[in-house]
């Protein structure tokens, strides 16, 4: 049986990587009274992923110093405006706010090309978050590949813990690589983190201009092939780790109406998005990382709490962040190329097996959900919506609650024996 | 607490750490976690709770995230059909 739990903050914050816990610690400790909530166990998010890291737990204390009420639940549904609803293992959290901080942070662009849809071909964060989750990488061959900085910090993650790195696939050309390092220079910090990479990663093969073409094996992945400027090599390999840089995570600040411009939350100077009182920092106003997260977070708190003035003192740090997030967008962009990677029987949409040949025969992202079901499954387009944007496109739709498959119980907001069947939104 | 978790992935007994998550013990294990539509076999993908790939069946009720998910003592793990 679940209960509901009925909770009420002058400010919550939806999300417990760097952004959410800045933006709550700031709040709090200027006397607001503030819950965050996050899917996951632990705070710290996907870049800290619990409170190993010196940094997190740094946080960690300080919303515990500041009595933030931490709370653990997946936000799927506003049922009425200044509330929302959230699962959590055997309970159903309605919290009401005056104010509400969106710090829903990003995921990883997975593109299809044929063999993608091998089990130990999985997203480079992806392969990483198992690591961390107590899979033995150790004697295991990864190949690493997409794009983004992402890249870097994986394969040396995976190497330091014993993996075998045949090479590492960036489809950024070299003279964007290098346009970025010029990019770096005004970021002393950034390059030291550079430099201990390239240190770290002295052994392994870096390729630009690079990209996967195909996996293939039986019953998982073996072997993969890569296309490095024109010149086809297969590598025999256990994993595949593969992803193209980061998406954000709008599909709740979309839900609440939040007018979105190219992909990311739109936001005003004190970090407030087109509706009003409810703010937006981190990942999903521009994909900047964790120092950008942090000071957008700790701006957006401030502002909650109705400290203007202090929050306008970070909007420096802020400029020069968010042009750093600018470079990162330009040197990661990806090429047309990667457009023609899927052969017409390749899976695009993972959850009901959709095949390229099928959607490119519609002419929007809707037709194409309409026709084949792609993007409803359980995901909701999560995976296959910004790949779709990416090959054809298409513009993303608008979402319907619940905006995660959620119980049937708590769909109808009752205590009621745990149902087993999955209700997924946007069914038309 | 207990240092391992015995439990069973398609009916055969496997020892895991404790801490891992089920999505880990399918891979230790070398078992699919799901069987998509077209009959094909899915490993995780996302490892965070996104994607769904790594959704299995756990003392007979199908459709949980291994990836959100601690494996425990006595576990019954089956690939999600």
């Amino acid at each position: 049986m679940s209960k509901v739990s009925g909770r009420r903050f002058d400010i919550l914050v939806v999300g417990g990587g760097p952004a959410g816990m800045a933006a709550a610690a700031y709040a709090a400790e200027h006397g607001q009274r503030v819950g965050i909530i996050d899917d996951n166990a632990a705070l710290g998010g996907q870049i800290w992923r619990g409170q190993s890291e010196p940094a997190a737990s740094k946080w960690a204390e300080r919303l515990r110093s500041s009595g933030v009420t931490v709370l653990c639940g997946r936000v799927f549904q506003q049922p009425e405006p200044c509330t929302l609803l959230a699962e959590g293992e055997n309970i159903l959290h309605e919290l009401r706010y005056e104010k509400l901080i969106l710090a829903t942070g990003a995921r990883e662009r997975l593109l299809p090309f044929p063999g993608w849809t091998l089990p130990n071909v999985m997203g480079a964060g992806g392969l990483q978050a198992m690591v961390k989750s107590g899979f033995p990488i150790r004697g295991k061959r990864v190949v690493v590949a997409g794009t983004g900085p992402l890249l870097l910090a994986v394969a040396a993650y995976l190497q330091k813990h014993g993996a075998e790195i045949p090479i590492i696939c960036e489809q950024a050309s070299w003279s964007r690589l290098a346009r970025f390092s010029m990019a770096l220079l005004g970021h002393p910090g950034k390059i030291v983190q550079a430099l201990q990479l390239k240190r770290e990663l002295a052994s392994a093969r870096f390729s630009a201009n690079s990209w996967p073409v195909a996996a293939s094996g039986e019953g998982r992945v073996e072997k993969v092939t890569i296309s490095q400027t024109g010149k086809i090599e297969t590598f025999p390999c256990d994993y595949l780790a593969c992803g193209f840089h980061l998406v954000p995570n709008v599909e709740l600040p979309l839900l609440l109406g939040c007018q979105i411009q190219n992909g990311y939350v739109q936001v005003d100077d004190f970090q407030r998005t087109t509706v009003t009182d409810v703010f937006c920092a981190g990942e999903p106003t521009g994909i900047g990382g964790v120092e950008s997260s942090l000071v957008e977070g700790e701006i957006a708190g401030l502002t909650a709490a109705g400290r203007i003035a202090e929050a306008s003192s970070f909007f420096g740090r802020r400029g020069k962040l968010r042009r750093f997030a600018r470079s990162l967008d330009r040197t990661f962009r990806l090429r047309p190329e990667l457009n023609s990677l899927p052969a017409p029987e390749t899976i695009v949409c993972r959850c009901e097996d959709v095949r390229y040949s099928h959607l490119r025969e519609h002419k929007s992202w809707r037709a194409a959900k309409l026709q084949t079901r792609c993007g409803m499954g359980p995901c909701q387009g999560r995976i296959c919506g910004p790949a779709a944007q990416f090959l054809f496109k298409w513009n993303p739709d608008s979402v319907r609650p619940p905006i995660f498959p959620v119980r049937v119980e708590s769909m109808a907001g009752l205590s009621a024996p745990a149902n087993l069947e999955l209700t997924t939104g946007g069914r038309e | 607490m207990l240092s391992q978790v015995t439990m069973t992935v398609n009916g055969a007994q496997i020892v895991v750490p404790s801490g891992t998550t089920v999505a880990v013990a399918m891979a230790i294990a070398g078992q699919a976690c799901r069987t998509s539509l077209s009959g094909e076999p899915r490993g995780p993908l996302c490892g965070i709770g996104i994607c769904f790939e790594c959704r299995v069946a756990i003392n007979g009720r199908p459709h949980n995230l291994g990836c959100r998910i601690l494996c425990e003592q006595g576990m019954d793990v089956r690939t999600n059909e």
